[in-house]
């Protein structure tokens, strides 16, 4: 079994693992991080999205082995001492969620977008989140979300709580 | 203290735990010892299982037990129908796992338990099963023409049951009618989608068991459970954690809630099996399914006289929960908001080799308003006058409230004439039939539709009595008990359990505002029968117009009470008290007075209570309103075609919902908007498509459609507020509005659009394709789908 060296929200881990392991099934099966949630088998719904070195990654498309080395950031890692990060602040503020089990994976995908496009029009975020399916909220409030938390986080200061 | 809760846009109190990541689904847990199960599903839509061989499997590593069907028959019972909707309905036994015969793809067969998930699915390959194949039964029209194969071969039928309904004499209405429309409509198969998939942790200790299960319905759970298992239901413990949707289909008693229990009996070890969304697809009850045939009769001047309705109801393989009433449901809501002489309502449910189909957002409901608002848009066309005028001219008036309905119902209250005029104006009506009458001239070949809705539903599914009356097996009322902590703090307790919709906040409003008591010290505990002992669960839009209310009665109890209390350490009569900003004082004298905390503290001291008051300050209470609840709305719809590709983009979608008083008007809009998605969603993009040997080929989520973001349009949604009377809040309900009304506003938008072509119908969902292909038959009526919903019979009045 190859082994592999992951730092997962701030924490290093060094495992054996079966070469065909998920990422998403390492995370939440041997390190417990069961924030992050399973929704399909597919690789379409999202859910299971957390950031590989800063960029979203649907962990249950990657291998644990291909993580191999680099730095998993789930939801569960976001924000700092016992603080919500802008995204999650914007979520709640906006009323961005209902059952929630889309919501990490939409935080993730999210985050991944502003670093790529800090201020994006709403077609824009609509547009970046295609690949996250939420069942609930018919995605308005998630779209305004991303959009408060855009404006939010790039107000100086506010820096600190970035991934 | 003054901040008057309900009505206030309150920001959800259950968001700190979901958007962290700190969530309870049942997935999430794995006590010590965890043995995790994978279940065989049968390949075949029909076929008898003549041997099932489980020997390799056992050999496999990791492997603990393996079970067939045929090694669990004498306990697995038969899974429960709580809806006998007529007294010779056929129903068929449902074993959870399948003994001798496999009825619909993806049935289970037999299940591995092992180590670990990856070790119980690596081990069903290893099953052998041999099956005798029989024919399968997909088409409904099919299956009840002479000489069909059949599902269950001792019924010697696929009718499940016929329910017919009549009012006032409908071939009078129909005699001599100037306008009869005849159509008929195809009201495809959906499967939920709740994004978090089923599953079901169960923990053994000696005889009692706790089950976790991403359900509904805990209370009703539990009891089927027992009823099945014949374990006693004293000794079974249900606990819905968070429940990461269900839209109806978690208002369900799974086979394999069944079977984990059993397993967990069988192996004293505690068994968790979670869904692959693959095998959800194929297994979670599908909903919608049926093929309407109308008849609508209308004088000259757009009076409805009366209408007909001729239904076949696809139940699926076998009767699931409430499978029978779902389309009932709808019976009772086909003449919609509308005045006419008479209605006749058949309804036959069909047995095919498919998933079971039940209860899926709006139930029967939407199904119904489909067919009204398409049919009020059909008759505009033929008549030539706007839809919207059609409509005035049937709906029932602002001053005819209390009004009963040719289906028998009372609604309460409404007041279509305010909603439509608020729709119409943000709408921006007028404008928009300009410029569709401007798109019309230019032969542009981007057409413009405007598709209207009006609809009403009946929620907060409750009256005991008319459950019982309609043969349905358990009461609709609710139950919610609150507890005033010595310390002043709140508990709430509620029947109601909640998968999303905001329970926790709402429910701490309402209790903050009848207490008096600051919204932060209210609790909410719900989705455990060990601490929410009694309850009827959620869904049909009942959680607030019913569970809502028996808090709101809890509360006044508990003031009642505490006036009680208050009035003895004052040394004044209760009547001199007055109540007010959780404060209880004698009338004139300000000053003088007693918080309900500090009464709640006396009453647990209880060195000084009045005589015959028990110590403690808290009560319970159950709900059962006089009347079902009667959202209305009206919704509009703007669809830019294009009548070369078949495409189709929403430009503006306007929804005025009228639910009643509001408690939180954030999460009323959030239920709107979550609505208005699912609604368009069967309009454009979502359908179950089984092939002729009954294989569902839209598994995954890569070939049934979810919309995502980039698939729908910013909604503009408002509201007008005609309390309900049927409860002493005024509330109605939410959570169906926009899925019911919005999936007839795209399509006689989309319809509307191509009106200038002759379309009279696009079936759904309105693909490109599809669309197309509409524009096409009507050139060519050769070329028309069979099956596709087109219409029937009528003239037609093409512009
Ligand atoms: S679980 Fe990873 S995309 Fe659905
Ligand atoms: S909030 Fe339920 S799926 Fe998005």
């Amino acid at each position: 079994m190859p082994r592999i060296h992951v730092e997962v929200d701030g924490a290093t881990y060094e495992d054996d693992v079966e070469p065909r392991l998920l990422l998403v099934h390492y995370l939440r099966e041997r390190l417990g991080k069961v924030g992050t949630p399973v929704g399909c088998d597919t690789s379409n719904c999202g859910a299971c999205t957390v950031l590989m070195d800063g960029m979203s990654v649907k962990s249950c498309s990657v291998l644990a082995v291909q993580a191999d080395g680099l730095d998993v950031t789930t939801v569960e890692g976001l924000g700092v001492d016992g603080d919500t990060h802008p995204m999650q602040r914007a979520f709640h503020e906006e009323h961005a969620l209902q059952c929630g089990y889309c919501t990490p994976g939409m935080i993730m995908a999210s985050l991944d977008l502003l670093r790529e496009n800090p201020d994006p029009s709403e077609d824009e975020v609509r547009e970046g989140l295609e690949g996250n399916l939420c069942r609930c909220t018919g995605y308005q409030n998630i779209v305004k979300a991303v959009r408060r938390a855009a404006s939010d986080m790039r107000e100086p200061g506010r820096q600190e709580v970035t991934p | 203290m003054t901040v008057q809760e309900v009505g206030t846009p309150r920001k959800r109190s259950e968001d700190a735990r979901l958007i962290t990541g700190r969530t309870r689904w049942t997935d999430n847990m794995t006590p010590a010892g965890t043995l995790h199960v994978a279940f065989l599903r049968s390949p075949f839509a029909h076929a008898r299982i003549t041997g099932v061989d489980t020997a390799p499997a056992k050999e496999r590593p990791g492997v603990v037990a393996v079970f067939s069907g045929q090694d669990f028959a004498a306990e697995q019972g038969s899974l429960p129908c709580a809806w006998v909707v007529t007294e010779d309905m056929k129903h068929p036994a449902h074993p959870p796992m399948a003994v001798d015969e496999v009825r619909y793809v993806g049935e289970p067969v037999a299940c591995v338990v092992a180590r670990d998930k990856a070790a119980a699915i690596d081990a069903l390959e290893e099953i052998d099963v041999d099956y005798e194949p029989l024919s399968a039964v997909v088409d409904m029209e099919a299956a009840i023409a002479d000489g069909a194969d059949l599902v269950h071969e001792d019924l010697g039928t696929n009718k499940s049951y016929t329910w017919v309904f009549e009012n006032g004499d409908l071939d009078a209405a129909m005699r001599d009618a100037p306008v009869v429309l005849e159509r008929r409509y195809v009201q495809q198969r959906l499967i939920p989608t709740a994004m978090e998939p089923r599953s079901v942790l169960c923990v053994p200790e000696g005889d009692e068991f706790t089950l976790y299960s991403a359900t509904q319905i805990p209370h009703i759970l539990r009891l089927m459970l027992a009823t099945v298992t014949e374990i006693p239901e004293h000794r079974i413990r249900v606990v819905a954690p968070d429940v990461g949707g269900g839209f109806g289909s978690k208002l369900q008693v799974y086979g394999e809630e069944v079977l984990a229990l059993l397993l967990a009996r069988r192996l004293g070890r505690p068994v968790k099996w979670t869904e692959t969304r693959s095998e959800g697809n194929m297994t979670v009850h599908h909903g919608r399914d049926q093929i309407q045939r109308l008849t609508l009769a209308a004088e000259r001047d757009g009076r409805i006289r009366g209408l007909k309705v001729e239904l076949l109801a696809d139940m699926g393989a076998y009767l699931m929960l409430v499978t029978p009433g779902i389309p009932l449901l709808g019976a009772f809501m086909f003449n919609g908001i509308y005045k006419m002489d008479a209605l006749s309502f058949t309804c036959t449910g069909v047995f095919t080799t498919k998933t079971p189909t039940d209860a899926y957002r709006g139930a029967g409901r939407p199904e119904a308003t489909y067919a009204i608002e398409r049919m009020m848009d059909e008759l505009a066309d033929e008549l030539g006058i706007d839809p919207i005028e059609v409509r005035r001219r049937n709906w029932i008036a602002h001053d005819e409230f209390p009004y009963e309905t040719i289906a028998g119902l009372t609604y309460d209250t409404g007041n279509y004439e305010a909603a439509t005029d608020k729709a119409l104006e943000l709408f921006q009506y007028d404008k928009l039939r300009a410029e569709q009458a401007d798109r019309r001239e230019r032969r542009d070949p981007v057409q413009l539709g405007i598709g209207v809705s009006t609809f009403t539903e009946m929620c907060g599914l409750a009256p005991s009595r008319v459950l019982g009356s309609l043969s349905y097996g358990a009461g609709g009322w609710e139950h919610a008990s609150v507890r005033v902590l010595p310390s002043g703090k709140v508990e709430v307790v509620t029947g109601s359990s909640p998968h999303g919709q905001g329970h926790a906040t709402a429910w701490a409003q309402i209790a903050a505002d009848r207490l008096g008591v600051p919204f932060e010290d209210v609790k909410v505990l719900h989705g455990d029968t060990a601490i929410s002992p009694k309850g009827m669960d959620t869904y049909g839009s009942r959680s607030l117009a019913v569970g809502g209310v028996a808090l709101f009665s809890a509360c006044e109890k508990v003031v009642d009470k505490a006036r009680k209390v208050a009035a003895h350490l004052l040394e004044a009569s209760e009547q001199d008290l007055e109540f007010s900003g959780g404060r209880f004082s004698v009338r004139g004298v300000q000053e003088e007075g007693k918080t309900i905390q500090e009464v709640a503290l006396a009453a647990f001291a209880a060195h000084d209570l009045p005589d015959g008051i028990e110590p403690s300050l808290d009560s319970d209470a159950t709900f059962d309103p006089e009347n079902f609840s009667f959202p209305h709305g009206t919704h509009l719809c703007a669809a830019e075609v294009d009548t070369e590709t078949g495409m189709v983009k929403l430009r503006k979608y306007v929804a005025v919902d009228d639910v009643g008083k509001v408690v939180n008007p954030l999460i009323v809009e959030g239920q709107v908007h979550g609505g208005l998605a699912q609604g368009i969603a069967q309009a454009l993009y979502e359908e179950a498509v089984y092939d002729a040997d009954g294989n569902l080929t839209t598994t995954t989520m890569a070939d049934y459609l979810v919309p995502s973001a980039a698939d729908l349009p910013t909604f503009t949604t408002d509201r007008t507020e005609t309390p309900a009377t049927s409860n002493p809040m005024g509330v109605k309900g939410v959570g169906e509005a926009g899925t019911i009304a919005s999936t007839p506003a795209v399509v006689n938008a989309i319809v509307d659009a191509l009106r200038p072509y002759g379309v009279h119908d696009v079936p759904m969902p309105c693909t490109p394709e599809r669309v197309w292909r509409a524009m096409r038959a009507e050139e060519k009526p050769a070329a028309a789908e069979p099956g596709a919903g087109g219409g029937l019979g009528s003239a037609g009045g093409d512009q």
